[in-house]
């Protein structure tokens, strides 16, 4: 097997998916801009052409929308925006009418819409280029939501997003593009719903979405030298979230940790911490920590990014005080 | 005259600043985006001439020209720029993001197409206090395919908003020529929809431009409402800093337009026909220069906000204990 990174995995999951799909194609502000992308759609456009990989006018409440119709007549478009922040535009016909299509019509007619969007963090960026906003996804009845932490989940969930019947937000981070591993040529699926053991632990249990994933590692390592096990769930889907596997981690180290990096008021943090709660109450020996980030825009200066955002260090002064505590 | 020199040096005042904060972006490895807007000086030099002190102005990610030309301090934008407590917001919004609210500077705005209806509600407080403020929205050719815009222009009209909507066609949309992303040829023509005047202004030669402005101010001083600008213009630089503009336009269409630079076309005008001597213009940009020099000493010297600055401000009025710092309860 050849090794690829996350931004080349997802090239190559879309241009496989393409090739073995015609009713798949892409409408994408500013896809064929390497600035946003990175090169995770490189020549896409050239390979299938400007029909298939369409980069339109700005105007993302337009664009949503035509996917949205694009489904309906039994396409499976992939809508793409370079900035989480620009899908915020055309919101609407995300949460009123594509989450909503198959109950208000009594799953009549089918949604297979992917709306990839890209988390962009830490680039001195500001509030209105560097939001994470999958809560607000997560939150929505009907929209399914993915983010995938690895290269070969990278790959392995846009084919799954793209194959499903239902609506699903895939939301990937720059931060992550440059990560490396073994990943299989040809198409093959992640189960939408399905998180991961990717630490085995019996201490604690850290469940982490996203950029949190790898810090969530690192953090497990600097803590095994205290002779800390911590076991690191990778969740991978937000959406619906695989409520077993932590459920069962936490029975084990009957300790929390959840790691988002994104806003903690009413985050996917929080619904995973009361969920926890609410079925394993008797059996925590702490209550669960949320390591999120203060609910605060993304401010620009360097030095304000340096305390706004969160790492391995946050997660691992979690742990000891949690562990502190029992 | 006291105009045309105020034209030249709100220009060249432009041009410098985006040259020597470009510069900066590189040696202080400011990570930020700087969309540069030289090429279009004369828009913002040109539209703001036309306005009062108190007059509203809302603007875009390339908004350093029009902060500029609204009267927003040099010292301030460099520092926001560097991300520095002596800049315009703290730091805390950076180049996209200058706002200067003494200025009537609203703010600039790094989503495309949403700073158009902000203009339209300073507008609707001019209307309705009867302040006899004008308010300008700046915004790309881009933008215009943004609905919000053709809201806006509808709300605009059906109103009387004493508004103006200045449409800088700089052909691009990051790389998206305007002549694919547009569906007519003179963005301008969009305006009979919404029954406004729709002027089409060469937006490379200030005086023209800041007579079409102060005709669409005195419409909207008289409660006439709304006009729309186009200045077809250029960006000489790519979309930001980092971008290669020639992976999609030609050498010798960015020829053309450089021959046609406003600053050295406009000098030549003050000097031959306006009055000017060349002593006074180079000692006038000497003295920019000079200033804006200073404005990066001021942003070197202003400290980065201190990590207790990162919370404030997010309301002006909120129970400090409920911004949930990074980690619950514990601490
Ligand atoms: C809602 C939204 N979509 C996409 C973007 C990304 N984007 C930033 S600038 C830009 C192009 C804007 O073009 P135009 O309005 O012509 O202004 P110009 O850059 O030419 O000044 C785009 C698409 C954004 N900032 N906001």
């Amino acid at each position: 097997m050849r090794t690829l990174s996350y931004s080349g995995a997802i090239l190559e999951g879309f241009r496989e998916k393409m090739e073995s799909d015609e009713d798949v194609f892409i409408l994408g502000q500013g896809v064929t801009n390497p600035w946003y992308v990175g090169d995770s759609m490189q020549d896409l456009d050239k390979i299938f052409g400007a029909e298939r990989v369409i980069d339109p006018p700005v105007s993302e409440q337009g664009m949503n929308g035509v996917v949205v119709g694009a489904a309906l007549a039994g396409m499976k478009p992939i809508v793409v925006h370079p900035r989480v922040d620009f899908l915020v535009m055309g919101i609407e016909q995300i949460i009123n009418e594509a989450a909503n299509w198959s109950y208000m019509f009594d799953g009549q007619i089918s949604m297979p819409l992917t709306v990839r969007a890209i988390i962009n963090r830490g680039g001195e960026q500001a509030a209105q280029h560097s939001q994470a906003l999958q809560a607000i996804f997560m939150h929505i009845p009907g929209l399914k939501v993915v983010m995938p932490s690895s290269p070969y989940d990278a790959k392995g969930l846009l084919i799954s997003s793209i194959e499903d019947p239902d609506p699903v937000i895939y939301i990937d981070d720059r931060w992550l593009y440059d990560l490396t591993e073994d990943v299989p040529e040809g198409l093959y699926r992640v189960p939408i719903g399905k998180g991961k053991i990717r630490i085995p632990g019996e201490d604690v249990t850290i469940v982490a979405i996203s950029s949190m994933v790898p810090e969530a590692e690192k953090a497990s390592n600097v803590l095994l030298e205290d002779g800390i096990k911590a076991e690191v769930i990778d969740l991978r889907t937000l959406k619906p979230w695989d409520t077993e596997l932590v459920l069962d981690s936490v029975r084990k180290t009957g300790n929390l940790i959840i790691a988002d990096a994104a806003w903690r008021t009413a985050g996917s943090a929080a619904e995973i911490s009361a969920h926890v709660v609410e079925n394993l109450f008797s059996e925590l020996k702490a209550p669960p920590v949320r390591v999120t980030l203060p609910d605060v825009p993304a401010p620009a200066s360097r030095s304000l990014e340096e305390a706004y955002y969160i790492d391995s260090g946050d997660i691992i002064n979690a742990v000891r005080k949690t562990l502190d505590t029992n | 005259m006291e105009h045309l020199l105020d034209i030249y040096r709100s220009m060249f005042t432009i041009r410098k600043f985006e040259e020597i904060a470009s510069r900066q972006i590189v040696d202080e490895r400011i990570r930020g985006l700087l969309h540069s807007s030289e090429g279009q000086e004369a828009v913002a030099a040109g539209v703001c001439l036309a306005l009062d002190q108190n007059d509203y102005l809302t603007s875009t990610h390339r908004g350093h020209g029009h902060a500029i030309g609204k009267g927003v301090h040099i010292n301030l934008m460099m520092a926001e720029i560097f991300g520095k407590v002596g800049g315009a917001n703290k730091g805390k919004g950076g180049s996209m993001h200058i706002a200067d609210s003494t200025v009537g500077m609203l703010g600039a705005n790094g989503i495309v197409g949403s700073s158009i209806p902000l203009a339209c509600g300073a507008a609707l407080k001019a209307k309705i206090m009867g302040t006899n403020q004008v308010a300008v929205s700046f915004f790309g050719d881009g933008a215009t395919n943004q609905g919000v815009l053709h809201e806006s222009m509808n709300l605009a009209s059906i109103w009387k908003l004493p508004v103006i909507f200045v449409c800088e066609n700089n052909l691009y949309a990051q790389s998206t020529p305007s002549d694919y992303s547009v569906s007519i040829e003179n963005i301008a023509d969009r305006a009979k929809g919404y029954s406004m005047p729709g002027e089409i202004v060469d937006g490379m030669d200030p005086l023209a431009v800041f007579d079409c402005a102060k005709n669409a101010v005195s419409r909207a001083r008289d409660g006439d409402g709304p006009t729309f600008i186009e200045a077809k213009t250029y960006r000489y630089r790519g979309h930001f800093l980092g971008d290669n503009p020639l992976r999609y336009r030609s050498d010798s269409e960015e020829f053309d337009w450089k021959k046609i630079d406003p600053i050295p076309r406009f000098r030549v005008f003050l000097l031959e026909e306006g009055g000017a001597t060349k002593d006074e213009l180079d000692d006038m940009e000497l003295a920019i220069n000079e200033n804006i020099v200073r404005a990066v000493e001021f942003a070197k010297k202003s400290p980065f906000p201190s990590h207790e600055e990162l919370e404030k401000d997010v309301y002006d009025n909120y129970p400090k204990d409920q911004l949930n710092r990074t980690v619950s309860s514990m601490e």
